[in-house]
């Protein structure tokens, strides 16, 4: 049996207060105004058949299979661009309407190739389905002549398997242009076009290329909506079709989005986005709905290991063996010296219940809050920044929330590759004219992309974001553009009387930041007023805001303009961080951070303690444990030497790798938790296989504060699932934690945690996802936060003085050298690096300007030497305008790239967020690797060479 | 605890309330951040390199959130 098909409606559903009454086949009916006919007719129950047609896309009209018969019109009209009326009278089904639906499904069929038994689609096969549903018998026409099939075989006679996920056969195209339509309306590419005419008509991506030539970004759309097997995922045309479904949340980044997991026996066929998930609607992009091959890749690790020294082989041994050895590693080293030597380093790519069991066991077993989370090297700044101003450490708005902005700034964030499903619901969003204002030092895709068209790029110095910021609020003040009645209700007056002095300040005006950012005082003006005046604005940034030594002091400045502008509690304006990895928010909401319990509680207030000693019988301390950045610098003083580390790869992550290296030599026991042997396992004594999210259940809390459901696909292939290894680890540190399923954890967390009172699995299998707070107050989750009243009360406004970083350029590192991420590779790239993403960025490249290429006689693709006060590594050059002169860019999916051996310590002031975005580096055309890459080479063979036989033979 | 790494920490936190036209405001924030936020070894090594070595590198305004800092602790809250 082949998976049931959702329902779809034909075309999308339409917003309008208006309703009108309509009869189809004798039976009323009441839709929004704007509803097609086809709609409304399904909504009744009555599918008219269709093929051009389906919900996720405007209609077409192209097919004319939903031509119906309306009262008192002349003609057949086509269902799906016939908007209903007020008291229409419409007909489906009547004979002329039945002959003329198999006439023109027997032209459809006379140019198919019937070879439907062996056809990848069989089974869902909507051209198979309606021909079923028109009753055709025979084919007048023969198969004979002209036709679609045979000529495209003799023009193209391979179909096009240049993608590694989808093929194209363009003999079974029936020229519906779903999929065209799906790149420009649903993903916003504009890769596809039909070209040719008649029978020759056939799908082009780019100029007649291969999908792998053209400008496509494989985000799988067009193969969703094609109704034939002409765009199919390669694992159902190998697999077959699917047995069963189960929705789950993807692993990626921050936007969340749903999934249905198609399965057979423990075989995922394919995934295809959720059309109710509430973040994605349907949409996906190469990463969630394509890589997660990872999952099955023979470098999986499944059986615990342990080793005395990282010098020793490692040594299989069983789940029991392996526990009780870190058990009592961590007593013994406790035991020698003293309770806060030891801590627990938890993931944004692990599950709600995940990171709260983890932090629990730092408080509760370990007895110290030496807990922190990866959110310390991303996103630190927007919880300390969002806590002090609006009170609440989360984004205020919903994703939806885009489609009512205004004008949209974006900030230090390049959502085409980092939150490319968001994008694309924002760059629909500027399709209808919302202003963009972007403000980044290199060109990202939205500043000129089909149909889209940056109003203003701030092209802004590396370093200089609260310049920037405190400039534009400057302009707001000193124009009078201040929404004085919003900040006279909502916000503290003195607070903003003291920051309006501030930024009115002369030496905060455009003109005079302009030395410090580099952009044009008029430019930094005109954004400003249209911020103010333009209507909704809502601000979205990512790293390249928090990323700095004055990270926290730009999420403040971006606080600060939303509240003096009036831009916050309603739909359409907001404070939007988004979030690197899919589960920030929810590591952050769970205490991951060594100063705050679960839902942003400072661990030293009294109160909250209690409540978890009656809870979990063991007094949290009072005083804040150590950030990930102080357990390095405390190892390195020899006052921390034993760590918990469950799915993240600190080594390759984190900045200034050398010191990183240095300070897990001087650890005495390194437990890591994962799927592979990481960068950070190298230099672990226990190994634990963790367990990828198909092989689990939990959830994940993503940039809008949604909490999805993570559903068990398949057994974990290590044997456990993530939450029990911890539980064990901590049973066996005589701290007894017993649940029989995560439900129970989150049962836990909502009993301890007033902002998720409300949440519960059962809720969430009710509603599908739920966005925090949930409780007594709003019993479905809060969409848009601070409507009426901020969190804190009134908002606050701070001052956001610029101090330029002390990561300054020199004569000897003359160049910013600033991070980034790409599309088809993922953070440390653990997971995307083992799939075929890697065909579209099997490296990461040095992107230098072609003057300060030229300048050193670097050519495209020459080996360059990138040093700096840190260290020095190799990469290819790609030499690119997208970046300004005095400016370098590079991504660090790579281990063997090393980007992270050049970054440095310096960090943000109030977090120690690493200052990823500013490093000052010397480029020079080179011959060889550098001295850390080949020791890195030698180092990983090493220790590859130290796994057991069998394990080093699949690696 | 790399003391000098700490000093420049300190100073960070001190260069952002720094603009703060009230000083005793800049003072007592200075103090509740480095409360707040530091592990207590990192703080008393800062604390013992100004006691041992003066204000050596410390910004004045940190130096008193310090002192500040010295005094709540050695009185419960």
């Amino acid at each position: 049996m082949t998976l049931p098909r959702n329902t779809d409606y034909g075309t999308p559903a339409r917003a309008s207060e208006a309703e009108v009454t309509l009869s189809i086949d004798g039976i009323d009916i009441t839709v929004p105004a704007g509803t097609s006919v086809m709609r409304a007719a399904q909504d009744c129950g009555t599918g008219i058949p269709k093929l051009c047609a389906t919900d996720s896309l405007e209609p077409f009209g192209s097919c004319r299979l939903c031509l119906v018969e309306i009262e008192g019109r002349r003609g057949y009209p086509a269902s799906c661009t016939t908007i209903a009326e007020a008291g229409m009278q419409v007909r489906t089904q009547t004979p002329k309407l039945a002959e003329l639906r198999r006439g023109i499904m027997e032209l459809y069929i006379s140019d198919h190739p019937l070879d439907c038994l062996t056809c990848s689609a069989n089974g869902n096969c909507e051209l198979q389905d309606m021909t079923g549903v028109v009753g055709l018998r025979e084919v007048r026409y023969g198969m004979k002549g002209r036709n679609h099939f045979d000529l495209l075989s003799a023009l193209s006679r391979e179909k096009d398997e240049s993608n590694p996920y989808f093929s194209y056969d363009p003999s079974k195209c029936i020229v519906c242009n779903r999929c065209v339509r799906a790149c420009e309306e649903t993903q916003g590419t504009f890769a596809l076009t039909i070209s040719g005419r008649g029978f020759d008509s056939r799908v082009s991506p780019g100029e007649s290329q291969p999908f792998m030539e053209s400008e496509c970004v494989s985000c799988g759309a067009c193969v969703q909506a094609c109704p034939t097997a002409t765009l199919m995922e390669k694992g159902v045309i190998e697999h077959g079709q699917a047995e069963r479904k189960v929705t789950t949340t993807c692993a990626y980044c921050g936007v969340g989005c749903a999934f249905d997991a198609e399965v057979k026996g423990t075989t995922v066929v394919r995934m295809v986005p959720n059309k109710d998930g509430g973040a994605n609607h349907g949409h996906s992009c190469v990463k969630g709905r394509f890589a997660f091959g990872y999952a099955t890749h023979p470098d999986r690790i499944t059986t615990p290991m342990i080793r005395h020294s990282i010098e020793d082989a490692w040594q299989p041994v069983s789940w029991d063996e392996a526990i009780k050895h870190a058990a009592s590693e961590f007593r013994r080293i406790q035991a020698k010296h003293g309770r806060d030597s030891i801590g627990g380093i938890t993931s944004s790519r692990c599950t709600n219940e995940e990171t709260y069991l983890v932090q629990k066991l730092v408080r509760a077993a370990f007895g110290n809050n030496n807990v922190d989370t990866c959110a310390r090297v991303c996103h630190s700044p927007t919880g300390y920044g969002l806590k002090q101003t609006l009170g609440e450490s989360a984004g205020t708005q919903t994703f939806d929330s885009v489609m009512k902005a205004d004008v949209i700034v974006v900030m230090g964030a390049n959502p085409t590759d980092g939150h490319p499903v968001f994008a694309s619901q924002m760059k629909r969003r500027l399709r209808e004219g919302a202003r963009l204002i972007v403000i980044d030092p290199r060109g990202i895709d939205l500043v000129r992309s089909p149909h889209i068209a940056a109003d203003h790029h701030l092209k802004l110095k590396p370093g200089s974001n609260v310049a920037l910021i405190t400039a534009m609020t400057h302009v707001v003040v000193t124009d009078g553009l201040v929404k004085e009645d919003f900040v006279r209700e909502r916000c503290e007056w003195h607070s903003y009387e003291q920051w309006r002095d501030f930024v009115a300040l002369p030496e905060n005006s455009p003109e005079a930041m302009a030395a410090a950012t580099g952009v044009p005082a008029a430019d930094v003006r005109a954004a400003a007023r249209l911020f103010a005046t333009g209507g909704n604005a809502a601000i979205y940034y990512g790293l390249g805001v928090t990323e700095h030594s004055q990270g926290s002091t730009t999420v403040i400045g971006i606080a600060n303009l939303a509240m003096a502008t009036g831009n916050i509690g309603r739909e359409g304006v907001g404070v939007n961080p988004l979030r690197g990895q899919n589960n920030v928010q929810g590591s952050c909401d769970m205490g991951s951070f060594p100063h705050e319990l679960p839902g942003y509680r400072h661990v030293s207030d009294a109160a909250t303690r209690a409540l978890f000693r009656e809870a979990w019988g063991v007094e949290p301390q009072p005083e804040p444990g150590l950030r990930i950045p102080n357990m390095f610098e405390a190892a390195l003083d020899g006052s921390f030497l034993g760590l918990y580390c469950e799915g993240e790869d600190i080594v390759q992550s984190d900045p200034n790798t050398q010191h990183v290296e240095a300070a897990l030599r001087a650890m005495e026991c390194v437990v890591v938790q994962d799927l592979f042997l990481n960068e950070t396992a190298k230099f672990a004594h226990v190994f634990l296989p963790g367990s990828s999210f198909l092989e689990k259940n939990g959830t994940f809390t993503n940039a809008e504060r949604r909490i999805s459901p993570v559903r068990k696909v398949m057994p974990p292939l290590g044997g456990k699932e993530d939450w029990e290894i911890t539980a064990m680890l901590s049973n066996a540190l005589g701290y007894p934690m017993h649940y029989s399923h995560p439900s129970e954890i989150m049962d836990e967390i909502a009993r301890l945690t007033p902002t998720f009172h409300g949440v519960s699995y059962r809720k969430l299998d009710e509603m599908g996802s739920i966005q925090w707070p949930c409780n007594d107050d709003a019993p479905d989750g809060t969409p848009i936060m601070h409507i009426d009243e901020f969190v804190r009360g009134k908002g606050r406004f701070m001052l956001t003085e610029y101090v330029p970083t002390e990561e300054r350029t020199s004569k000897r590192f003359p160049l910013i050298l600033t991070t980034g991420r790409i599309l088809s590779q993922y953070n440390v790239g653990a997971q995307t690096r083992r799939t075929a993403n890697s065909m579209w960025h099997d490296e990461d490249r040095l992107e230098i300007h072609p003057v300060d290429a030229e300048t050193r006689g670097i050519g495209e693709g020459d080996w360059v030497g990138i040093s700096s006060r840190a260290g020095q590594t190799v990469l290819r050059a790609r030499v690119s305008e997208r970046m300004q002169p005095g400016v370098v860019y590079t991504t660090f999916h790579f281990p063997e790239s090393g980007a992270n051996v050049i970054t440095t310590d310096n960090s943000d002031w109030a977090t120690n967020c690493p200052e990823y975005k500013v490093t000052a580096v010397e480029v020079t055309r080179v011959t060889q690797p550098s001295e850390w890459q080949k020791r890195h080479r030698d180092f990983s063979q090493h220790q590859i060479a130290l796994l057991p036989r069998r394990q080093r033979e699949k690696v | 605890m790399d003391v000098q790494n700490l000093v420049r920490m300190a100073n960070q936190i001190g260069q952002f309330f720094h603009s703060y036209p009230d000083h005793d405001e800049a003072v007592r924030e200075v103090a509740a951040h480095l409360r707040r936020f530091w592990e207590p070894r990192m703080r008393r090594a800062l604390v013992e390199h100004m006691n041992r070595d003066g204000n050596d590198g410390l910004l004045p305004l940190v130096s008193e959130a310090l002192h500040l800092m010295q005094t709540q602790e050695t009185t419960p809250t």
